[in-house]
């Protein structure tokens, strides 16, 4: 490129016009096009003028054309081979040196089941030990995560929260009222729906005539004794949705939302998510102001014992269950209804 | 210890910010756009009051979250340093929601504008929660809300081009928390604690030792790598562009003033608190951070220049200034780290600034993306183009304005760190600065010349709430040059209670 050219360019990008130097030439004869006209050219000079810059202008676009074609060509076969196999095999490399590189770090960590590694220490020796007696909780990770940890259980409830509203500003088709017009898409989900899934299917329907109270109930009976056996919020949350799953899948949209609409999904997400707030910021308050808690631990054992562990786990097992019943809806129809 | 009652502000900004978000899920959306804004004011208030009261206590403090001391229950730590960057950020969130209320308005679904302002509001709770946080776990926790929450930012405004970027963020940036995740794990393996005092001390036991050397090395790298993702360091920041540029106004100032800004200090968090800076000093790893950040200096700035879309522009420099802030880290030197956090807040308030004041000159010619349009932008819309030629000022580096001490603070950085890098910092930073003078100024340039030929600009209303927040902006800017000194000290005296 010629060093004129170069100083036209940045000319040009620097006073933000565009197009080439022919087109505002071209703009400033139609704009004002009577000095054009007023100007006096000998018209057989004209004629060798035009016809020697039609003549360069052809070959400069017949070679234009030549470079172009085959730079084309070999950007669209052989270069873009090229490129993406070297693309691949670089990947692959350094995928393979990730690799070897963290196994390698792997093996010169601690030994698994060392009596003298570093994580044997005084922290899981307390909550082993005085457990039991300080949370109430017989359910050692019960009173780890909501009680010694509460707080990290609140920003784990408030992910599952926000991933919900996620996948709503997503999905939701919005919530039409009777009479009103539904939208195409709404149209379009619903036709999605009936076509692709089952309806009325009665085998499934018995099966889940007999499996969804047996799986709701045992969802419940996991999270109320969370803080008593394995379990809890998370686990049984998840075993409540998928009875709700189930029932839907069986029995259609039209009678599960008789049951579950898009109202009962926020009014009990967010009261569930209230009350978690509220109760530990209670003993957020007075942990840190050092304040007398009077919140009783009872008998550890009993079913209502153990403090807050109870209600905080029937909240997470609310916020679970309808955050996958939620799920599960919307990416199948955009709605619950 | 008696407990005044001034202490408890760390925990009452992360639990408001949190019950604002669930509670705003329930409100109708013209409310809880103001929600959001008072949320902003009201966590800017509080924490102005505990800055003050930390500068009088003169060390840092921890607050049990809870009735069961750490390492066993949680707990968060306030320091100065955090106390200020809490300030600064719930003010940038205030005014961004109120500069872009009248685009968001517009942009997003009517019946999800509620859904949009729960994001915002949790990204300022996990802003919060990553800054006064003690335990990385607990960072984690709220790494994932913020996550979540920008992914949901981008998409607000749903078109193919930001549905597309929010995939891409989606991707690069769950493949940041992963390597995070993998660092925590390797921590708690090799430490067994979570709080970040007793990893530190153990941390020094074993480098005294010599003691898993390699894996101690990984997890800076991990931390590093996977944080550096998260906050569009160069190589890593392909997913940038397209999310700042198309997607709200008010999206785009959050993502890059407050989003990328949080695991940037929390990376540095955790260099000082977790492993030990020292540790982290004599690390190669920082050579890694420092040749990242120059090529990004570079790299940033000519795509900027290259680019024909101004909000793509604002875009491209955001990974020059990301650029600048990892060359500081990687400096190797504690006033490289002081210079870093300078400079991190001045981007965060000028980045906002030219986010808003963009969509703002844009809307003043039409809606046009081409720079030929925005000619004489500055006359048809005045706050916007005095926001605009601020900020862009203040990133250049023009004295008085904050861009310039930052500027200073890293050369002097480089000066203390000697040696190679002194060299190539200082050049690196003349270069970029002459780069930003090209890219910046001219558009400055182009607002103030006369509008091309036959272009009619179109009628816009203005809205008062974007003048407000523009005027806000422009004053912010200000502020932070003017204030620049006291606003190091904290910044160094924070750095000393980190230790």
């Amino acid at each position: 490129m010629k060093a004129s050219d170069l100083k036209n360019r940045f000319h040009r990008w620097l006073y933000e016009e565009d197009g080439s130097e022919l087109d505002r030439e071209l703009e400033g004869a139609l704009s004002n096009p009577s000095e054009r006209m007023q100007r006096e050219i000998d018209p057989e000079t004209f004629a060798r003028h035009e016809a020697q810059a039609d003549e360069k202008r052809h070959e400069l676009l017949m070679e234009e054309e030549k470079n172009y074609r085959r730079l084309h060509d070999w950007g669209m076969t052989k270069g873009s081979r090229l490129v993406k196999n070297a693309y691949r095999a670089a990947a692959v490399a350094v995928l393979i040196a990730v690799t070897v590189f963290l196994i390698r770090t792997v093996i010169e960590l601690p030994p698994f089941g060392d009596p003298n590694n570093l994580y044997n220490n005084e922290v899981s020796a307390r909550y082993i030990e005085q457990g039991i007696p300080e949370t109430g909780a017989i359910n050692f990770v019960a009173g780890m995560i909501l009680d010694y940890r509460a707080f990290d259980t609140f920003g784990e409830s408030t992910v599952l929260f926000v991933a919900a509203c996620s996948v709503l500003i997503l999905l939701k088709l919005g919530e039409h009222e009777k009479g009103e017009k539904p939208t195409p898409a709404m149209l379009e989900a619903e036709y999605d729906d009936r076509h692709h899934e089952p309806k009325n299917d009665e085998i499934l329907q018995l099966a889940a005539k007999i499996l969804v109270p047996i799986v709701l109930f045992y969802g419940i009976y996991v999270v109320l004794n969370g803080h008593l056996s394995p379990g809890g919020g998370f686990s049984g949350g998840a075993i409540m949705g998928a009875a709700l799953i189930l029932y839907l899948n069986a029995y259609g949209f039209e009678k599960a939302s008789k049951i579950f609409t898009f109202k009962t999904f926020r009014w009990v997400t967010f009261v569930s998510l209230m009350t978690y707030a509220g109760l530990k910021s209670y003993s957020f308050f007075t942990g840190a102001n050092h304040i007398e808690s009077h919140i009783p631990k009872g008998t550890p054992g009993a079913i209502l014992s153990s403090g807050f562990i109870l209600p905080l786990n029937i909240c997470v097992g609310l916020i679970v269950m309808c955050t996958m019943y939620a799920f599960y809806t919307l990416f199948r129809k955009g709605g619950m209804k | 210890m008696h407990m005044q009652f001034v202490q408890n502000v760390p925990f009452f900004s992360i639990m408001l910010c949190m019950i604002c978000g669930i509670v705003s899920a329930m409100l109708p959306s013209r409310v809880a756009k103001w929600v959001t804004v008072a949320l902003g004011g009201i966590v800017a208030a509080l924490n102005l009051w505990l800055t003050f009261f930390l500068a009088g206590y003169g060390q840092s403090y921890v607050y049990l979250m809870g009735h069961f001391p750490a390492p066993w229950g949680n707990e968060i730590r306030a320091g100065i340093l955090e106390s200020v960057l809490a300030v600064c950020f719930s003010v940038i969130l205030m005014l961004s929601m109120l500069g872009g209320m009248s685009k968001f308005e517009e942009q997003v679904h009517h019946g999800k504008q509620n859904l949009v302002c729960v994001m915002l509001d949790l990204v300022l709770a996990a802003m919060m929660a990553m800054l006064y946080t003690n335990d990385l776990f607990t960072g984690y926790v709220f790494i994932e809300i913020m996550t979540l929450a920008a992914c949901a930012l981008i998409m607000s405004r749903q078109n193919g081009r930001t549905l597309v970027s929010a995939i891409r963020y989606m991707i690069m940036s769950l493949l940041g928390s992963g390597l995070t995740l993998l660092g925590i794990t390797m921590t708690y393996n090799v430490t067994g604690h979570l709080l970040m005092e007793n990893i530190q001390e153990t941390f020094a036991k074993l480098h005294a030792t010599g003691q898993y050397q390699l894996p101690i090395t990984v997890i800076v790298g991990l931390f590093f790598v996977g944080l550096g993702i998260k906050s569009a360091l160069y190589p890593f920041h392909t997913w940038l562009p397209d999310a700042y540029g198309y997607s709200t106004p008010t999206a785009s100032a959050v993502l890059s003033s407050i989003i990328s800004k949080a695991y940037i200090f929390l990376l540095i968090k955790i260099f000082y608190r977790v492993i030990g800076i020292q540790i982290v000093m004599e690390n190669q790893v920082l050579t890694l951070a420092f040749a990242f950040g120059i090529v990004g200096m570079m790299m940033g700035s000519i795509d900027a220049i290259f680019s024909h879309d101004l909000r793509r522009m604002v875009a491209f420099s955001s990974v020059a200034q990301i650029g600048y802030i990892y060359a500081g880290l990687g400096l190797g030197v504690h006033v490289g780290y002081a210079a870093a956090i300078f400079h991190m807040v001045m981007h965060a308030f000028a980045k906002s600034a030219l986010f808003m004041s963009a969509s703002a000159l844009a809307d003043a010619s039409g809606n046009s993306k081409r720079f030929s349009d925005l000619r004489g932008a500055g006359f048809r819309h005045p706050a916007a183009g005095v926001c605009f030629t601020i900020a862009s000022m203040s990133l250049v580096g023009v004295p008085v304005l904050g861009g310039f001490v930052a500027k200073m603070y890293l050369s002097d950085a480089a000066i203390t760190a000697g040696g190679a890098r002194m060299w190539i910092m200082l050049a690196a930073l003349a270069v970029s600065t002459l780069l930003n003078v090209l890219y910046l100024m001219k558009t400055v340039v182009t607002l103030y010349r006369p509008a091309r030929e036959g272009f009619s600009a179109p009628a816009v209303k203005r809205s008062w709430r974007t003048e407000i927040a523009l005027w806000g902006f422009v004053a912010a800017n200000v502020l932070v040059g003017l204030l620049a000194d006291p606003l190091m000290q904290a910044i160094r005296s924070g750095l000393v209670m980190f230790d």
